[in-house]
């Protein structure tokens, strides 16, 4: 009985321990551990697919060309998601302990999932980059410190868009009296440009109908009649998967003009254009950077990722719009790591130092071209109290075979944008007891 | 009411009952299958991607068409001889509820098998559906719309001169009347099964080229076995017409409520609507419009 007791009472401390103390492996490990949610099955595959292998693909050049970062190795894991809020917090629950110093950030790809992440995040000391993404309140770093909609909110990107619109009708003035529709997504993805476009609408005196599109978004007749009978100047489309290519379709089939479409920055990729054929010419969205696959970082992953038989995806996917927005999200995590890294040292750092990267990454001209991604991106600086690091974008238009740039980058009005966004974030650290930060007194 | 205004509500009819027609051809597989094994499959719209994911890619592989259609055809026949030795046989005289689960398990399985056989990608399935729109006078009509009406048309009335003139139409009619009465005059149950399972397959694969012309072939073409769902409660589960009917109802139902409700209450109730409209019938008629009445005496 005695031993019986024993033995027990010594598993249990072998249990225990093991639970308190970190794993041997890891703890000798100079690795640096990069959970990467993913779709790759389920109703948006087919947008997820690219854009994880465009992110793993990019860490993996790094760890064959440079041995990791500054030496210390990126180990990664993928989580399936399937676009499911329930299963991207478990993802997250499951991964954020991991490596020798837990998990470096999250980058969710999905609106809803950081939506749940963003009270957990601060609990875990966790950053969470969502890039072209997420709440816009979170571009106010004072208020959200541990959430980074880098290069780009949903406000910012309602406003390029109206901002081009206003271009092609000849000025801002010439938008009175005009209509312009917003097809979107039902969810808290597609419901975040309203409050910019019905401020927008009130400002410059056009009309603004909202016509909401049930997931997945396989059958939208109804509301592309609503269209036909109401006849838009211009339809934004805020839509993901099925249902943008679905969009252009009911266009086609209601005879409205393609090339007076404006789809937002993830309505805007192969996907989205292919099946449609002909029906989709002239269609146009807005592009966070262009698409190829002729930068020097690209001829790098063929090289030392897809050479060596390593490759996530297909080769010719390499440059697509979503492939390169994965590799963008890879860049801005990566750099964000060097950045922490020059502050903490040159080894595995905690999510609360990689958020301190984040916060300071300053990636400049120079830097683009030492990336080998000349052309691809812009500058991206971000501070304590700006987390969004500049709002631009190009528009390109699909002209049956591939995207074609048509402007120059366009750049959101922030004198606009940015009171609203902090009148939000204030809201939002009300509602969430939130302090905010002094950001005069942040290093 | 203007002119335009009813030239508009005649075509929000019009778009709706075509819509409803896409959602019958999905029906029509549950139907078949309850019909025939009393079995609900849950698998119908993963059978519609498993069916419509080879004619793609055999087709991008230059495969002509109509070989392409006859080697998904093969494939869906096949599938009913699997599905029958694997899963019907060993389960039979089960609870109803037994066989639905094992259609959920069958449901992943099709979904996850397609998907790594043929890819997960979104395919463009052009096979020369007119999708220009056409104009009756003032009225918007969409020549996709059109050719799969016609082509619903035709399945339908194939379908009902199967079930009406042929000796295995009438053994089917037999089996879902009765399966003791029809085994012991010597219908042969496991043939009757595989033979209903092959035609819900071709009718998947027909409803396959259809929503793959429509929305590319993707794995959200699942989905619109979500769409039939409330066609079937409100047409009935054994009804071949009650689909057909109860597609038209809930298509055109849909479109009226989103156009013409959705303004005023906000819009995005296409899909609930549907649902809501089953239920009202299901308390009122809870076999469906056209489905049997089942009177079980103790």
């Amino acid at each position: 009985m005695t031993r019986r007791l024993l033995a027990t009472a010594g598993a249990a401390v072998v249990l225990a321990a093991a639970a308190v103390l970190p794993d041997p492996a890891w703890a000798q490990a100079n690795e640096q551990f990069m959970p990467v949610l993913v779709y790759r099955t389920g109703p948006y595959a087919v947008n997820g697919i690219p854009f994880a292998d465009g992110y793993s693909d990019y860490l993996n050049m790094l760890n064959e060309r440079d041995g990791g970062i500054n030496g210390v190795k990126l180990v990664i894991e993928e989580c399936e998601t399937g676009y499911a809020t329930d299963r991207g917090v478990e993802c997250y629950e499951r991964l954020k302990g991991k490596g020798p110093t837990g998990a470096a950030l999250f980058n969710p790809l999905s609106t809803g999932i950081t939506y749940a992440l963003m009270d957990r995040a601060p609990v875990d000391k966790i950053p969470v980059i969502t890039m072209g993404y997420g709440r816009t309140e979170a571009a106010d770093g004072s208020v959200v410190p541990w959430a980074f909609p880098i290069l780009g909110t949903y406000w910012s990107a309602a406003d390029i868009a109206m901002n081009y619109i206003s271009k092609e009708v000849g000025g801002v003035a010439k938008l009175k009296g005009k209509r312009i529709a917003l097809v979107y997504h039902d969810s808290p993805y597609g419901k975040e440009p309203i409050p910019v476009l019905r401020k927008l609408a009130q400002d410059y005196g056009f009309r603004f109908d909202e016509l909401p599109v049930t997931h997945p978004g396989v059958e939208q007749k109804a509301t592309w009649l609503q269209i036909r009978q109401n006849r838009p100047d211009y339809v934004l489309l805020w839509g993901w998967g099925v249902m943008n290519s679905t969009s252009i379709k009911e266009a086609a089939a209601v005879n409205f003009p393609r090339e007076r479409m404006v789809g937002v920055w993830w309505s805007g990729a192969e996907p989205d254009v292919r099946p449609g054929g002909d029906q989709s010419k002239g269609y146009k969205a807005l592009a966070l950077h262009t698409t190829g696959s002729g930068a020097t970082a690209h001829e790098d992953i063929r090289r030392f990722v897809y050479d060596r038989g390593k490759g996530k995806g297909k080769r010719e996917e390499i440059g697509e719009v979503l492939y390169n927005r994965g590799m963008m999200n890879a860049v801005l995590a990566t750099e964000a790591i060097r950045t922490a890294q020059e502050r903490y040292g040159k080894k595995p750092l905690t999510g609360e130092q990689v958020r301190w990267g984040i916060e300071n990454l300053n990636i400049t001209e120079a830097r683009i071209q030492d990336l080998g991604l000349v052309g691809m991106m812009r500058p991206v600086k971000l501070s304590c109290s700006d987390h969004e690091g500049g709002s631009r974008a190009r528009v390109h238009q699909w002209d049956g075979q591939k995207w074609v740039i048509l402007t120059d980058w366009i750049e959101a009005n922030q004198k606009m944008l940015r009171p609203m966004v902090e009148a939000a974030a204030k809201k939002y650290g009300e509602e969430k007891k939130i302090t905010a930060r002094d950001c005069a007194k942040t290093s | 009411m203007e002119l335009q205004d009813l030239y508009f509500l005649i075509e929000v009819i019009i778009g709706g009952l075509m819509a409803g027609v896409l959602y019958s051809l999905v029906a029509l597989g549950f139907v078949l299958i309850f019909k025939a094994s009393g079995v609900f499959n849950f698998a119908q719209g993963a059978m519609v991607l498993f069916a419509a994911l080879p004619v793609v890619r055999l087709i991008e592989w230059g495969v002509p068409v109509w070989a392409a259609i006859a080697a998904a055809a093969a494939i869906m026949i096949g599938l009913a001889f699997v599905i029958e030795r694997t899963v019907l046989r060993p389960l039979v005289n089960q609870e109803g509820i037994i066989l639905f689960m094992a259609t959920l398990g069958v449901t992943f399985l099709l979904e996850g098998l397609a998907q790594q056989i043929w890819g997960s990608e979104v395919y463009r399935l052009d096979i020369g559906i007119p999708t220009d729109p056409l104009f009756l006078g003032e009225i918007l009509v969409n020549g996709f719309d059109i050719s799969v009406a016609v082509a619903a048309g035709l399945l339908v009335a194939a379908l009902i001169a199967f079930f009406q003139t042929t000796k295995v139409g009438r053994a089917l009619r037999a089996v879902a009347d009765d399966h003791q009465a029809a085994q012991s005059v010597g219908i042969p149950l496991n043939h009757i099964w595989i033979i209903v399972w092959s035609i819900a397959g071709l009718v998947a694969l027909i409803a396959g080229i259809v929503w793959g012309s429509k929305l590319g072939v993707q794995f959200a073409m699942t989905f619109v076995a979500l769409k039939a769902l409330p066609v079937l409660i409100l047409g009935g589960f054994t009804s071949i017409p009650g689909a057909i009917v109860g597609g038209l109802i809930v298509g055109a139902g849909e479109k009226l409520s989103e156009v013409y409700l959705g303004p005023i209450i906000g819009g995005g109730l296409e899909n609930w609507f549907a649902y809501m409209l089953a239920m009202v019938v299901l308390l009122f008629r809870p076999q469906g419009l056209f489905g049997e009445k089942i009177i079980e005496r103790v």
